[in-house]
């Protein structure tokens, strides 16, 4: 960074080696540890703390990261990694720009280790080596934890290229078109891991905590959450600087918020400060050291963009309606609802510390505000691309997009009539979902001319359209298929709470649940109990569910384990309750309709970022296409 | 016909017999037999919060406080109670931290204000962007960006 100040070349390049080099050292104590791990050194006072040698292999590795001190290893592991990737891949960069990219990477890499160093040693050592460790948390022992941290954690970090993109540009003071398209891809990159750790989490609270909720708006979920909202404003706001060189500066501000939310939610989580203000306030060491860490960060980095966001120029101007239009309107909305999912996370902390009031912030708080700020993001969505840029002809949007309403109409109208006695907002909401899924693809539609030219023309047509439209396709469908299964797990869950005997049985949503009885099962570090149940419909057994209450022996502490059963994308869930005192057991069953949904959905967003992802705009420019943008920039000018 | 009813009839009666309890709230044996005074302690069971766990509503909690509360949100239910007499009398014993939805008052005004201060704010700052003079604006490359364009087109 030095060196690209001075404008010193041959300093410029050490970044360049020493991005690699860093990479390869943190890797080499990352897979140290995880040799420690998996060959349960229980010498290593972390391995000894989180693992068990009868631990299946998976379990034993994964348990790198399913503590404090390996996560954050992790941590800086991704951190390393995406700086190694600039370094290596980044060479289409200007020199100045990937050193000052790498400089800023590698601030952030050195003030992260310097805490894991003071604070987090994982490798602290035991003078006497213990004969067995003390057994991973058991709710952590799941295939999950194998996938949800990594990906959460690329996402987190991947927003650190975009943030150091941002002060890099900003140190420069040279911020265009060209740079938007080079972070757009980073930005794109760290968002579909950040969704897909989202979702994976969501789906493993879901079965693993055993009460069928998805989303609990837990001060952790949000920590995650945010980043994810305000990179997805991030993502849109690029996408107008990349092509009409407009919103430069608020898409800087946001790329430096997303990173800062990403530190944030690491604070949140890594402090102990969730669990209580006082729980941080007697062991601060590590808290406020990463509060040191996100003030420097934050701080500098706003300090810097005060100082220099006047020199940049404001770029493209465009009128209210036209796609940039619709593009700050998502920006708008999403920021406003980081900021009440930022405030409903915070205010109760802050209030504490300051007052000494206990407030809650909890679902009830969260669902309406959030929800009231989607509902126009959505209404908007499939109109926002049909919009031409700069100027756009709202009349000539809503004449192609008429019989599109009109199905979404009827559609709706259909809903009533078939849920008449349900919920009387929730065929609205169906409506919706329709309406975001089946107009997501009303771009692709009109750009291949369907209805227009012959049918294997349009066809010929679609398939050569650029991948990032396919891409915005398919994340908007996402987002509806998501918004369908949320509504309807909402307004149309079934739930059966019962005590059941062996023998017994129980009904809902014409399904029949037969209890047979409990098998005891015995595995290496726990103790299971299996109730099995035979599910019947129209009088056949079609499968068998057996939840189970799971006992791990070394930290004494049981779990219960709940039974899916898939029936198309609606699911049938039994969570096993407390034994009563007369051998029945307390029963859950729940019938979610079209639960899967609201995770299909989130795979079709992360498909739709990887396609926009390959569009080959972003790796090289054929000639054809550089035609193309060069108009772009023609365009851009005035 | 007659037949029928009485299969029909003994059917549902044998169901009923087989199982057990059914109903819907958060134990078997807590459940109101007033539907609609059921209905109501499960929306105020959804937004109180169990004061021993980690942000779980009472109703999602099997602590055996919340099972306590559960019970007496229904207790003071069949007592002709409403849900504000309800909200206000947990208040009153256990502080605001029970309730999930933060009541509006002096010391929450900023939290239920801020998203909507956020939005004002944002659509007036917006406003004022849209209002600049649509002047033209000349964004000559610089011969640094000339050449980096090129070198970018020539790839």
């Amino acid at each position: 960074m030095i060196g690209a100040y001075k404008g010193d070349s041959r300093l410029m390049g050490t970044a360049l080696i020493n991005a690699p080099i860093t990479l390869l050292l943190i890797s080499f104590s990352f897979f140290t540890l995880m040799y420690a791990y998996v060959t349960s050194d229980f010498s290593v006072k972390n391995v000894w703390e989180n693992s068990h040698s009868l631990q299946p292999i998976l379990y034993r590795a994964t348990g790198t990261w399913g503590n404090h001190e390996g996560s954050m290893l992790l941590w800086v592991l991704i951190l390393a990694i995406f700086a190694g990737l600039v370094a290596l891949f980044g060479k289409s960069l200007p020199l100045k720009l990937r050193a000052n990219v790498l400089g800023v990477q590698a601030w952030v890499l050195a003030l992260f280790l310097l805490f894991i160093l003071l604070t987090s040693n994982p490798f602290e050592r035991l003078v006497n080596v213990p004969f067995e460790g003390e057994d991973l948390n058991p709710i952590l022992q799941d295939i999950g934890l194998a996938i949800h941290p990594p990906l959460l954690y690329v996402g987190y970090v991947g927003f650190s290229l975009t943030f150091a993109f941002a002060v890099a540009a900003l140190i420069d003071g040279k911020l265009d078109a060209a740079w938007a398209r080079w972070v757009r891809p980073w930005t794109l990159l760290a968002w579909v891991f950040l969704t897909a750790g989202i979702a994976m989490g969501s789906y493993w609270a879901y079965y693993e905590l055993g009460w069928g909720g998805w989303w609990f708006w837990d001060p952790v979920e949000n920590a995650s959450f945010m980043p994810w909202l305000s990179g997805t404003a991030l993502l849109h706001s690029a996408l107008v600087m990349e092509k009409r060189s407009a919103l430069k500066i608020w898409t800087v501000l946001l790329a430096i918020i997303t990173f800062s939310l990403s530190l944030l939610g690491t604070f949140l989580v890594r402090s102990g400060v969730l669990t209580s203000v006082h729980a941080f306030a007697t062991d601060p060491e590590r808290g406020l050291f990463i509060l040191a860490i996100l003030v420097f960060f934050i701080g500098g980095s706003l300090f810097l963009f005060a100082l220099r966001s006047n020199q940049l120029q404001a770029g493209g101007i465009f009128a209210p309606i036209s796609r940039e239009g619709a593009l700050v309107f998502n920006n708008l909305m999403l920021t406003t609802a980081t900021i009440s999912v930022l405030s409903g996370t915070l205010y109760p902390l802050i209030l504490e510390a300051l007052t000494g009031d206990k407030i809650s912030v909890g679902a009830p708080y969260f669902n309406p505000t959030f929800g009231l700020l989607m509902l126009p993001v959505i209404l908007v969505m499939p109109l926002g691309p049909l919009l031409a840029w700069k100027r756009g002809d709202i009349v000539g949007v809503f004449q192609r997009v008429f019989a599109l309403s009109l199905f979404v109409i009827c559609a709706t109208a259909i809903a009533y009539g078939f849920l008449y006695d349900g919920p009387w907002l929730a065929p609205l909401g169906l409506g919706l979902a329709i309406w975001a899924m089946v107009g997501a693809f009303a771009e692709l539609q009109l750009r291949a001319g369907f209805f227009n030219v012959p049918l294997g023309k349009a066809v010929q047509r679609l398939f050569k359209l650029p991948g990032s439209m396919w891409g915005t396709a398919f994340a908007h469908f996402g987002l509806g298929v998501t918004l369908l299964g949320i509504v309807s797990v909402t307004a149309y869950e079934q739930e059966n709470i019962v005590v059941m005997k062996p023998g017994q049985q129980a009904e809902i949503s014409g399904y029949t649940i037969v209890y047979k009885g409990n098998v005891p099962r015995q595995y290496a570090n726990y103790i299971s109990e299996d109730s099995r149940f035979d599910i019947l419909r129209g009088g056949n057994v079609i499968t068998e569910m057996a939840p189970s209450k799971r006992f791990y022996t070394t930290r004494k502490s049981p779990t219960s384990e709940s039974a899916i059963y898939h029936a198309g994308f609606s699911q049938l869930y039994i969570a096993l309750g407390e034994r009563e005192d007369q051998g029945g057991m307390i029963v859950r069953i729940w019938w979610k309709p079209l639960i899967s949904l609201i995770w299909i959905g989130t795979i079709f967003m992360v498909l739709g970022g990887c396609f926009s992802l390959v569009d080959r705009r972003y790796r090289y420019a054929v000639p054809k296409l550089a035609k193309q943008k060069k108009e772009d920039i023609t365009d851009a000018k005035d | 016909m007659q037949k029928i009813k009485y299969l029909l009839s003994s059917f549902i009666l044998l169901c009923f017999l087989m199982v057990g309890f059914v109903a819907h709230g958060a134990n078997p044996d807590e459940i109101l037999e007033d539907v609609k005074l059921e209905d109501r302690a499960r929306e105020i069971s959804a937004k109180v919060r169990c004061m021993v766990c980690q942000n779980q509503s009472i109703d999602d909690s099997e602590a055996e406080v919340a099972r306590d509360l559960r019970i007496l949100i229904r207790e003071k239910l069949v007592e002709g109670k409403s849900n504000q007499e309800i909200y206000d009398f947990l208040v009153s014993k256990y502080g605001e931290f029970i309730l999930l939805q933060p009541r509006l008052k002096s010391n929450t005004l900023l939290l239920w204000g801020l998203p909507i201060l956020a939005l004002f704010l944002g659509i007036i700052g917006l406003f004022m962007f849209l209002r600049k003079k649509p002047q033209e604006e000349k964004a000559e490359l610089s011969k640094e960006e000339e050449e980096a364009l090129k070198k970018l087109l020539s790839e």
